[in-house]
C-alpha cells in the first residue's frame, strides 16, 4: 500500500519532471498550475469513507499528479481525540456534526467546516440469515447476536436516535429498545468493523450505513431498509485544519470533494449526494437560494487566484 | 573516554525513550487526580473480566502447556524443531493476524464452526473467546520458560528417584517441577502478563462488550475519547501490574544459587 503510493509520487514526480522539460505537448494552464502542488496531503476521514475516499483521492492525484493523499481512516470520534493530541493532518472529514465540533471547539479547525455528503442507516444481517431477522421488529427477539458500534461513534449516535424515536412509538415502545440493546454482544471501535463482521458471519444483524454494504460484502450481506421516520440521516461535514502543512492544497481538496466529480463518486458508493439535497431543500422551501449555497463545480483557478 | 561518554549519552536516550512516556502517564494520572472522576461501572467491570479471564488463562496454559513444554524438552522425535517454532510463532504474529485465524477457525463460519454449533457453542463475542484468544498469544511464553525448566533438570537426579522407587506422575511433581520451579514460575508470570495486555485478537475474535469480553485493553481503546479519565487510570493499572509481573518473572529467573539446581533442591 504505502509502497504502491510511493511508487506512484515517484512516478508522478517523474510526469512532472518531464512536464516542466517540455517533453509532452504543452499542458494547459489549469494542469501547469496544479503542478505548482507537490507533496502530501493528510487525509483523516470517518472509516465509512473509506472506499469512497480512496477513489476521490485518486481522482484527485489525477488532476494534482505530484500530489499523493495519505488517508487515516478510523472511527470519526477516535480520529477527532488523535487531532485534539496534535496529530498532523490537512483535512478532517467526519461523519457528525458532533465530532467536527468536538475538534473546532479544541481549536484545531482552520476553515468553516461544509457539509458534503449525506447517509442513511441501513439493517444488514449475514446472506445466509442464520436468526431470521426480517425487519427492525425481529431485533428485540431474545438470543439474537447484534453488534453496534462503540458509543460516540457516530454510527451508534445516530443508532441510539434511532432506537429512541423506536421507543417513543407505541408500535415498539420502550420495551423495544431495552430487548434491542441485550442482544447487543459487541461494541465496535469503527462501522467498517461491524460490516465486516457482519459479513463474516459472526453476527445475526448489526446497523451500519447504506454506503456501507458495498461490493466487497454486498453478497455476503443483506440490507434491510430502515422506515424513515426512524431513520436520521446523517451529514458529513469536511474542513482544512488549522496547521496543514500546505492549506491551500487542502482546501483544493475540500473543494474537488465538494465538486462534481467528488461528489459523483459519493454517490457511486452509495452517499446521498448534497447537491441532491439542496437542489429538493431548493424546490421545496426557498427556490431562489443564491448560487453559493450550491457548491461550485469548477473552483480551482479562481480560489487560488483569490486566496493568493 | 570521550568514547565512553558518547556510548552512555546514545544509552541515556534509550532509557528515557523507553521510559518516559511511561511516566508521563503515571504524571498525568497522578496530576488530575484521575481515578476521583471515574463514573459508572466500566473499569471495575474491565478490571473484574481482565482478571477472570487471565486467571483461566493461566490455568489452560498450565494444563495443556506443561506436557508440550515437558515432551518438548525430554523427548526427540522427528519433526521436533518444527513443532518448536509452531509452537512459538504466536509470539511474533501480529495480535490481528492471529484474531483472524481464530475467527477463521474457530469462529460461526470458521472450520470447526459448524461441529461447534451442533454442540451449541458459539465462540467469537463470548468470554471463553477472550481466554482463547488471550491463552493464544500468551501460552508460547510459559511452553518456552517451562522447555529450558525441564531441560535444566539433571536426568541423574530423576533416574536416582527412580532407583529409590519413584516413578511416573508422582516423580514428575515431586522431583520435576519442583527442581524447574522458579523458570515455571517465571514462565507463568510472563505469560500472565502478556494476556493481561491483550488487545488485538480479543477485539477481532471476542469483540468489545462491558461486563462480558472488555477487559482493560480493550476498555481503553473504547473510551479513550469519552472519559480520557478512565482510559488514563486503566491505563496506569495495567502499567503497574505489568512492572509487578516483570519484576516478579526477573526475580524468579535470576537468583545467584540458580545455577545449581542440586543445592537449590537439595
Amino acid at each position: 500500500m504505502l509502497l504502491s503510493r510511493l511508487l506512484r509520487s515517484l512516478f508522478s514526480l517523474l510526469l512532472v519532471l518531464l512536464l516542466s522539460v517540455g517533453y509532452i505537448a504543452t499542458p494547459t494552464g489549469a494542469q501547469e498550475e496544479n503542478n505548482t502542488f507537490v507533496g502530501e496531503l493528510v487525509v483523516f476521514a470517518a472509516a465509512s469513507l473509506t472506499d469512497a475516499y480512496e477513489a476521490i483521492a485518486e481522482a484527485f492525484e489525477q488532476e494534482y499528479p505530484a500530489v499523493s493523499v495519505l488517508f487515516n481512516f478510523g472511527g470519526s470520534s477516535m480520529l477527532a481525540t488523535q487531532l485534539l493530541q496534535g496529530a498532523p493532518a490537512d483535512v478532517f472529514a467526519s461523519a457528525n456534526v458532533r465530532q467536527m465540533d468536538v475538534v473546532v471547539e479544541g481549536e484545531r479547525i482552520a476553515t468553516e467546516p461544509e457539509i458534503f455528503a449525506c447517509n442513511r442507516l441501513v439493517l444488514i444481517v449475514p446472506v445466509d440469515n442464520p436468526a431470521e431477522i426480517e425487519s427492525l421488529d425481529d431485533l428485540a427477539n431474545p438470543g439474537i447476536r447484534l453488534i453496534l458500534a462503540a458509543p460516540e461513534v457516530p454510527v451508534r449516535v445516530y443508532t441510539d436516535t434511532m432506537l429512541s424515536l423506536m421507543a417513543e412509538d407505541p408500535a415498539y415502545g420502550a420495551g423495544y429498545q431495552i430487548a434491542v440493546l441485550e442482544n447487543l454482544v459487541s461494541e465496535e471501535p469503527n462501522v467498517r468493523q461491524v460490516s465486516a463482521k457482519v459479513a463474516l458471519g459472526e453476527a445475526d444483524a448489526g446497523i451500519v450505513y447504506l454506503s456501507d454494504v458495498k461490493p466487497g460484502i454486498a453478497d455476503d450481506v443483506i440490507a434491510l431498509p430502515i422506515p424513515d421516520e426512524f431513520n436520521t440521516i446523517a451529514t458529513y461535514p469536511i474542513a482544512v485544519v488549522d496547521d496543514a502543512s500546505q492549506p491551500e492544497l487542502a482546501q483544493r481538496f475540500v473543494d474537488f470533494v465538494l465538486s462534481d466529480a467528488g461528489q459523483d463518486i459519493l454517490v457511486e458508493w452509495g452517499f446521498i449526494s448534497i447537491r441532491e439535497s439542496d437542489r429538493s431543500a431548493k424546490e421545496e422551501s426557498e427556490p431562489e437560494t443564491t448560487p453559493d449555497a450550491v457548491p461550485e463545480p469548477t473552483p480551482e483557478p479562481e480560489a487560488s487566484g483569490s486566496a493568493k | 573516554m570521550l568514547r565512553r561518554s558518547l556510548l552512555a549519552l546514545i544509552a541515556l536516550v534509550g532509557m528515557l525513550f523507553l521510559s518516559v512516556p511511561i511516566a508521563v502517564l503515571a504524571l498525568r494520572t497522578f496530576e488530575t487526580r484521575a481515578w476521583e472522576n471515574l463514573q459508572g461501572s466500566v473499569v471495575p467491570d474491565a478490571i473484574c473480566l481482565s482478571f477472570i479471564t487471565t486467571a483461566l488463562t493461566v490455568v489452560v496454559t498450565l494444563v495443556f502447556g506443561t506436557p508440550l513444554a515437558y515432551i518438548l524438552a525430554r523427548w526427540r522425535f522427528p519433526g521436533r524443531r518444527i513443532i518448536n517454532v509452531l509452537v512459538e510463532l504466536p509470539i511474533v504474529l501480529p495480535p490481528a493476524v492471529a484474531g483472524l485465524a481464530l475467527l477463521l477457525s474457530l469462529g460461526r463460519r470458521g472450520l470447526f464452526g459448524p461441529l461447534l454449533e451442533s454442540a451449541d457453542i458459539i465462540l467469537p463475542f463470548s468470554m471463553a473467546a477472550v481466554v482463547i484468544a488471550q491463552t493464544f498469544v500468551s501460552a508460547p511464553f510459559y511452553v518456552r520458560a517451562a522447555q529450558v525448566g525441564f531441560q535444566g533438570v539433571p536426568r541423574d537426579i530423576e533416574d536416582a528417584a527412580r532407583v529409590d522407587g519413584a516413578g511416573g506422575i508422582p516423580l514428575f511433581f515431586l522431583v520435576t517441577v519442583p527442581l524447574a520451579a522458579r523458570t515455571l514460575g517465571a514462565g507463568i508470570v510472563l505469560t500472565w502478563a502478556r494476556a493481561l495486555g491483550e488487545f488485538g485478537a480479543t477485539i477481532l475474535f471476542a469483540g468489545s462488550l462491558q461486563g462480558r469480553t472488555q477487559t482493560m485493553p480493550l476498555l481503553i481503546y473504547n473510551i479513550l475519547e469519552r472519559d480520557i479519565d478512565a482510559a488514563v487510570t486503566t491505563g496506569l493499572l495495567l502499567v503497574g501490574l505489568a512492572l509487578v509481573a516483570l519484576l516478579i518473572s526477573q526475580w524468579l529467573s535470576h537468583r545467584p544459587d540458580d545455577a545449581d539446581p542440586i543445592s537449590g533442591a537439595y
